[in-house]
């Protein structure tokens, strides 16, 4: 250990990080509903999002039920099929795993992390979240408007999005984009909170290269996002207008119905180049939050440093601007131009040198550490074990000769559920048994979690690896009824009657945790303020549940990395962040 | 897209430098004690409210970087047919530099600690950016009564859809702007009305720059520039 010359902290002005003038609540309304603590903000959008994630779980055990027993139920037609199909890519990418890393994990974790008493623009945050309810509104209100909700697929392709024969022609797509355009504007106002937060807010002590990688994943998730969104805005916009105006920036000359439509000349591929350069950052939006919290939670229950810190970092930087300058890889069967293709598929095969740098470091993370086989850790492995496998098939796709032929197949359905549907949900979870006993004070139940870890996880996969199998086999994707077909062999069909047993009992299985949920709130185990006995500085708080300003009087001050577990000579199996050095303990409190 | 990927770029280059000040090659696991960071070795730091406004300019500018972007892909389909541009969106043009001017005039004015110089900036610089939007409105009104409807065609389209997400981002501001206004009227301390009045000033110098790149765009002047350049590179 090299210990920083005690000198150099005469260097830092003592208002660097002034003490923030905080909003005091006056009311229970104020405290709890219309709140400007970025804790109860994130409760807020937590709770939010899994309430409109329930909705999409449910869409996905229709879905299942019509694949698995197709004509067994009559409540489902092919029009509804549809509906299904877009409502839940579309809630369960933005309006869950978006709003729940960044809105949820980021609102309560950063200001915590890096020693801050609140984001720096508290009412813009709370802003933010009521303006993500109104989107949300706004898509749920889609179920019930005359024709119901859109059923133009996640992607929302124009020229059938908006045109008759697509469900939700009327209104489904018009509120579609109007709530998209809504959550945009909500998040760019919560994203600036997390960007400045961290850049300006960190507290004494507190370096760039000190922060838990939890904060990196998301500080740079909010960066790209923000950088992104616009293109999903400007998208949803201009669709907008196309549908209610009648202009034509993507539709193209056509006949609908036998008729002549007003549309002409538009570029229905200029849509997809302004979706996909959001879409493809999405996919890291979700991830490098994910990859953050896996880091952490792997840290802490193997009670050993994160291996190789700064090669995380720079891995969490590298991914977030590469990832920018990969999104035509999603439209290979577009018909661009191939060269195009070649370029697109060695950015994206390069994506996975720094993803693969973290996956190592991981694995040797755990390698000879004192592995305790907590549920958040279970969690954390199978993150792990899913982003591997779902990474692997993306290796698949990313080539050009390979994805032609499988584009349209279950395949790839196989392979974006491994890798940004499951792989991200057990980030969630992970965090959610982890971090719970911090929001809550109290312990999740040990069993019931250990319950809904091995019931999700082994049903995920008996939902999702034969799904590669059958998209091996051309078993085509967003068809409502395959029907006969000779390159689909019999036991095809039982397997996908498998496969929706094993989706609806992985559904019930959250029924588990939501009762898990609400249940440890008043009768769990009473937590402590530092159960797992991890060295991060959101564990230090003066109290538990931290109170209104998180740190009491005075902000910690940190002298050390959030990882220093089993450190040799140390009293302790960690030293928590702001715990001084030897020797500097009188000194260092008060500089 | 090279609109777009040369704004990313940019902004790209930005992060860069930051993050090659920031110590990223250092060694947390061998260092304890207080580091000095950044912000300290500095001695002065950038106000929060600064830095948050930065962010936001940055997703404004992907924002119009995304709308270059398909502007450029779209104007080179056969369909597109170029709109005549009005005069009267010289006048705006210029009214809309003179709010940009009175607004920094104003910011000088608050530094000296000038009350009367501050309160004349603010209100001419209001005033000439509520001229600009009057002045647009009045474009469009020109454009509709001379056959350019929004629908006819692509170029009347963006026409319309660029300058409304201007307009609306410029009334953003004049919120701001009105909010600082009447602060200062009250009587606000000086120190914390320069930081309001540098952050109006900072945000019209972005959409005046912004418009002067749409205005180049819909001219076609980028266009012949991009040829120019092209020529001398080949």
């Amino acid at each position: 250990m090299v210990d920083i010359p005690f000198d150099e902290v005469a260097g830092i002005p003592p208002a660097e990080v002034g003490e923030v003038e905080l909003y005091h609540p006056h009311s229970w309304w104020t405290r709890y509903v219309f709140s400007q603590d970025a804790k109860v903000i994130a409760v807020q959008y937590s709770i939010t999002a899994m309430s409109i994630g329930m909705v999409a779980l449910v869409l996905s055990w229709m879905m299942r039920l019509q694949l698995g027993f197709p004509g067994t139920f009559s409540f489902i037609d092919a029009n509804q099929y549809l509906q299904f199909i877009t409502m839940h890519g579309m809630i369960m990418v933005i309006y869950l795993l978006t709003a729940l890393f960044l809105g949820g994990f980021g609102n309560y974790l950063i200001p915590l992390m890096v020693g801050a008493r609140d984001m720096v623009f508290p009412y813009v945050n709370m802003l933010s979240y009521w303006v993500y309810l109104l989107a949300v509104l706004v898509l749920v209100a889609t179920f019930f408007v005359p024709g119901g909700p859109t059923g133009a697929g996640w992607t929302l392709y124009p020229p059938q999005a908006i045109l008759s024969g697509t469900p939700g022609q009327d209104w489904g797509i018009v509120l579609m984009l109007a709530s998209l355009i809504l959550f945009i504007i909500g998040f760019t106002m919560g994203g600036l909170n997390y960007v400045v937060t961290v850049l300006q807010a960190r507290t004494r002590g507190m370096t760039l290269m000190r922060m838990p990688l939890t904060v990196w994943g998301i500080f740079t998730a909010t960066v790209m996002a923000l950088l992104a969104f616009p293109a999903l805005f400007v998208a949803s916009v201009m669709l907008l207008l196309d549908r209610l105006l009648g202009t034509s920036f993507f539709m193209p000359t056509l006949v609908e119905m036998g008729q002549l439509t007003k549309y002409g000349g538009g570029s229905p591929i200029l849509f997809q180049h302004l979706f996909w350069f959001f879409g493809h950052p999405e996919v890291y939006i979700v991830a490098l939050p994910a990859f953050g919290i896996i880091s952490d939670l792997i840290s802490v229950h193997a009670r050993k440093n994160i291996f190789g810190y700064r090669m995380m970092v720079w891995a969490i930087v590298a991914i977030g601007a590469l990832s920018f300058v990969v999104w035509a890889h999603h439209m290979y069967v577009s018909g661009m131009n191939p060269y195009f293709g070649f370029f697109f598929a060695t950015t994206t095969l390069i994506i996975a040198i720094p993803t693969a740098i973290k996956v190592y470091n991981w694995v040797l993370t755990l390698w000879r550490g004192d592995i305790h086989l907590t549920v958040p850790m279970l969690f954390a492995l199978a993150f792990i074990i899913t982003f591997v496998n779902g990474g692997l098939t993306g290796l698949f796709l990313g080539n050009v000769v390979v994805d032609v032929p499988l584009s349209d197949t279950m395949f790839v359905v196989a392979h974006f559920h491994m890798v940004m549907g499951i792989a991200p949900i057990m980030a969630v979870f992970g965090g959610i048994y982890h971090w719970y006993p911090k929001v809550t004070g109290r312990m999740l139940n040990e069993a019931l979690g250990r319950f809904h870890f091995w019931v999700t996880f082994i049903g995920a996969y008996a939902v999702f690896f034969p799904m590669h199998y059958l998209g091996l086999l051309g078993m085509p994707r967003r068809y409502h009824d395959i029907g006969e077909t000779t390159f689909v062999p019999a036991s095809a069909h039982d397997l996908n009657a498998f496969m929706s047993v094993a989706a609806l009992i992985v559904g019930f299985a959250q029924l588990v945790f939501l009762f898990n949920l609400i249940w440890s709130l008043f009768k769990g185990k009473e937590a402590g303020s530092n159960p797992w006995g991890a060295a991060s500085l959101e564990w230090q708080t003066p109290e538990t549940p931290p109170g209104h300003g998180n740190w009491g009087k005075d902000l910690p001050i940190v002298y050390r990395w959030a990882y220093d577990y089993s450190v040799p000579g140390a009293a302790g199996d960690f030293v928590p962040q702001n715990e001084p050095p030897a020797g500097l303990a009188t000194q260092g409190a008060h500089p | 897209m090279s609109a777009i990927i040369l704004f990313i770029a940019t902004i790209a280059a930005i992060a860069g430098w930051w993050l090659s000040q920031q110590r990223l090659a250092a060694k947390p696991w061998l260092e304890q004690g207080v580091a000095v960071d950044l912000r300290g070795e500095r001695g002065s730091s950038v106000p929060t409210a600064k830095i948050g406004l930065g962010v936001f300019l940055a997703v404004v500018g992907s924002l119009f970087a995304l709308l270059i972007s398909a502007y450029s892909m779209r104007n080179s389909m056969v369909d597109w047919r170029e709109l005549p541009l009005p005069r009267l969106l010289w006048f705006n043009t210029g009214v809309l530099v003179i709010s940009s001017v009175a607004l920094q005039w104003a910011y000088m004015a608050a530094r000296r600690d000038d009350i009367d110089g501050l309160i004349v900036g603010l209100l001419i610089g209001g005033a000439s950016a509520v001229t600009f939007l009057a002045g647009q409105l009045l474009v469009w009104q020109q454009l509709k009564a001379a056959g350019y409807f929004v629908a006819s065609n692509p170029a009347n389209s963006f026409f319309y859809l660029i300058t409304a997400v201007h307009g609306l981002h410029l009334m953003g501001g004049l919120v701001a702007l009105g909010r600082t206004t009447a602060n200062v009227w009250r009587g606000a301390p000086m120190m914390q009305m320069r930081l309001s009045v540098e952050l109006c000033a900072i945000y019209w110098h972005f959409l005046l720059l912004v418009w002067l790149i749409l205005l180049g765009l819909m001219t076609g002047w980028t266009d012949n520039l991009v040829d120019i350049c092209r020529q001398l590179l080949t």
